[in-house]
């Protein structure tokens, strides 16, 4: 039988290696986080880019110029290499420290508003991004909404002078203490056959007439999604991001930063980190050794993984096959460190600690549905890798 | 972009070569692939990262990755990963190695006995040993150049059908010379490197005839393919190839950046040999289910990369080895050491 070998697609980017100059900023950043811990200004939690909301925090990290790094100096930013960034924020991770007010305008709304923004979009928020005081929610879901993300039914109708806006948004997180956020909404009804038109983002002011923000508890019962209901809200005309009816070409940009980065793979390694504490000096059989090293092995790897996708998101590509991977085997791997910590260490997680490993482990629980949900479900990742292998 | 600062690139051309080298190879028989292997000497594909003087193409490390990945995807009836393993360790020890296919064999349990430049004992399981021009060995703190003639060969096979032979000597004579300080460990490392890398290979070669199966084979009235249950499958594997793929790259990349002897270096193989060992076991078990049974028999080509991962995984260090060793760096480094090990 002779071979009839066709080809793949790349699965990943070319392995990238960090400039010398990204491993000095490191040095920096741990010397601050060791100062940081020292003064015990946080005790590290699982999942702080979700729940570690620390404005004071956010404020010391934006006065070392560590927030909107890669935001062009004209607007308050620093210039920074997207390299740089994912240094400062894969050490951010690992130390478990509080990230999470800052975290979405970093991530993606800087970026999108300097690739989509006007210029008076970007003074007016890139500079309070960058100094660590204006803060994001992400407006994409819908109560009927979620993976079928075109469906979303919020409308904004043209009024005088800009839009009323109308319809609900959900598990919008932070958005009770976010100043503002993008809303994906129709701007124009759907047309047959073509469910992706017609489709805008508004930059909406969560505190605007018209706007309700109520909570909804997670499983720890914290304060962390809202449901946003629009009711007639105003936007003018100079608060639409980009073009009207580019919503969906525009969200799929935002959503290829939000996927590959190390807050994929991150959100429990500070149990990782305890889970080995625990360990050491501990009599632990080969099983336990292995199960560690697998464990590592696996962390080592989508650490490349991740950052060949960083270092072709910043020669401008957009790897959305390989970010879809990173993302599935990622949100998998924080699942897996849960597994572990309870396997080879018999300590209930408990809620109720002040902090230690009943309490990382408590938090890694009840957090950990959300880590194959968010961002896009693994299922539908699996759904664009399908795609990338020509499957359909 | 590729800063640390200097590190060499793959040269696509030569990819490009070895990929269809192989491609245009007889994978059906057993045994060395006597063509193919002529064809490697010609194209000086054989001994691509030795260097010139010892006879190679004086090629880097950094191609030669790329090709043993050719070489794994295209199931290679050669001992190309071997003969350069081979080269290294002789060539560490200032021993000469004739021309030919070489194949290496590491003696931790200390099975043969040197005495001056006399050896005696049996070494289990030796790669490709029926075909080799010489087998090298690294065996207690000496480094030995054996003429598989002056043996005793019994045949044996993995279970993708390599040769894997049993050698028994009784006072051959054979080159001998002392090993480098960390030989052993080194020399573990080279071999798992290479292995991890042909595994990321064969990995993505069962993924590509899975994809391509799976758009041709109807049933239902439609190709297998369409059905999402199948999509999210094929999906899983290919994060599973990505996966083995980025680790066994990323680590040939730190070993020519630090060197085979550095800390980084022995995570950095260790994890690409467990994360391709573990990447081979759930791309087999996919590709296999989802080419039903036809890919259960030996007519179809499927086993040709399959039982390769399922030998390969476990030759070198099986996954459950290094993970093992990894698990030890990670508590000997403690809680605050274990994201600098990660990071360095
Ligand atoms: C912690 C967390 C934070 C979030 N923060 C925000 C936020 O700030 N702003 C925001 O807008 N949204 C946010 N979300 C919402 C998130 O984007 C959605 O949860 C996600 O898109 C999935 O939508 P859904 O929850 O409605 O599930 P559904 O889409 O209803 O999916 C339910 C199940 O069906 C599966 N499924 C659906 N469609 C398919 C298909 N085509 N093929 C196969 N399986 C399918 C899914 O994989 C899933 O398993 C957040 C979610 C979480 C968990």
């Amino acid at each position: 039988m002779t071979q009839t070998l066709s080809r793949l697609p790349a699965l990943t980017p070319p392995a990238a290696e960090l400039p010398v100059r990204a491993e000095a900023l490191r040095a920096e950043v741990r010397e601050f986080l060791a100062d940081e811990r020292a003064a015990g200004s946080w005790t590290p939690r699982s999942d702080v880019w979700l729940s570690g909301w620390d404005e004071d925090f956010t404020r010391r990290l934006a006065a070392r110029g560590w927030l909107g790094m890669t935001i062009p100096a004209e607007y308050g930013g620093h210039g920074a290499s997207p390299l740089d960034r994912y240094v400062v924020t894969e050490e951010l991770l690992a130390a478990g420290a509080p990230v999470a007010a800052h975290w979405v305008a970093d991530r993606q709304i800087g970026p999108s508003l300097l690739r989509h923004g006007t210029d008076a979009q970007r003074r007016k928020y890139l500079p309070g991004i960058a100094a660590g005081e204006v803060y994001f929610g992400i407006g994409m879901s819908e109560p009927d909404s979620g993976s079928d993300l075109a469906s979303v039914r919020s409308r904004a109708t043209k009024v005088d002078g800009g839009w009323s806006l109308t319809g609900t948004k959900v598990w919008t997180s932070g958005g009770h203490r976010a100043h503002a956020f993008f809303a994906l909404v129709r701007t124009s009804p759907p047309e047959e056959g073509k469910r992706h038109a017609g489709l805008s983002q508004l930059i909406v002011d969560l505190h605007a007439d018209g706007v309700t923000v109520r909570p909804i508890p997670l499983l720890t019962g914290a304060h962390h999604f809202n449901e946003v209901v629009f009711d007639e809200v105003f936007v003018p005309d100079d608060m639409v991001l980009g073009d009207v009816g580019s919503g969906w070409t525009q969200v799929t940009g935002e959503l290829a930063f939000e996927r590959s980065g190390p807050e994929r793979f991150l959100s429990t390694f500070p149990l990782l980190a305890a889970l080995v504490g625990e360990l050491s000096g501990a009599d632990l059989g080969a099983a336990g050794r292995r199960q560690l090293g697998s464990l590592v092995a696996r962390l080592w790897s989508l650490r490349r993984m991740s950052l060949a996708v960083a270092g072709s998101l910043a020669s401008g590509e957009a790897p959305e096959l390989a970010a879809a991977v990173v993302k599935d085997l990622g949100t998998r791997f924080e699942n897996e460190i849960i597994d572990a910590a309870r396997l080879l260490v018999s300590v209930p997680p408990d809620p109720g600690a002040e902090g230690g490993y009943a309490r990382l482990l408590a938090d890694a629980v009840l957090h950990a549905p959300g880590f194959t949900l968010r961002g896009g479900t693994n299922e539908v990742l699996r759904g664009i890798v399908a795609r990338g292998l020509g499957l359909r | 972009m590729s800063a640390h600062t200097d590190l060499p690139v793959v040269d696509p051309d030569l990819v490009e070569l070895a990929t269809s080298v192989f491609a245009d190879a007889d994978v059906d028989g057993t045994g060395l692939d006597t063509a193919l292997w002529d064809t490697l000497e010609q194209t000086g594909l054989a001994r691509l990262a030795v260097a010139e003087d010892a006879a190679g193409s004086g090629g880097s490390l950094l191609d030669l990755a790329a090709v043993l990945v050719e070489a794994g995807a295209g199931a290679a009836r050669v001992p190309l990963a071997e003969t350069d393993v081979a080269c290294r360790l002789a060539a560490a020890a200032g021993l000469d190695v004739p021309v030919g296919p070489l194949t290496f064999a590491l003696d931790r349990a200390g099975a043969l006995t040197v005495d001056g430049d006399t050896v005696s004992g049996t070494l289990a399981r030796v790669p490709w040993a029926r075909s080799a021009a010489a087998v090298v060995v690294l065996t207690g703190g000496s480094v030995v150049v054996l003429d598989p003639a002056t043996a005793t060969l019994v045949e044996g096979t993995n279970v993708a059908e390599e040769p894997r032979d049993t050698l028994t000597v009784d006072g051959a004579s054979a080159a001998v010379a002392a090993a480098p300080d960390g030989a052993e460990s080194e020399f573990a490392l080279w071999a798992a490197l290479s292995r991890a890398l042909l595994l990321a290979g064969a990995a993505r070669g069962a993924l590509t005839r899975s994809v391509g199966y799976a758009g041709e084979r109807e049933q239902f009235g439609r190709p297998i393919g369409r059905f999402q249950a199948v999509q999210q499958q094929l999906a899983l594997a290919a994060a599973e190839v990505a996966a083995g793929g980025a680790a066994a790259g990323s680590a040939a990349r730190v070993v020519v950046r630090d060197g085979v002897g550095a800390p980084t270096a022995e995570l950095a193989v260790a994890s690409a040999k467990v994360r391709t060992g573990e990447a081979a076991t759930e791309v087999a078990r996919i590709a296999h289910q989802v080419h039903g049974a036809i890919g259960f028999t030996r007519e179809h080509d499927l086993r040709l990369t399959t039982t390769r991962l399922w030998a390969w995984r476990d030759e070198d260090g099986t996954d459950g080895e290094w993970a093992t060793r990894i698990g030890d760096l990670v508590l000997a480094a403690g809680a605050d050491g274990l994201w600098p090990l990660v990071t360095a």
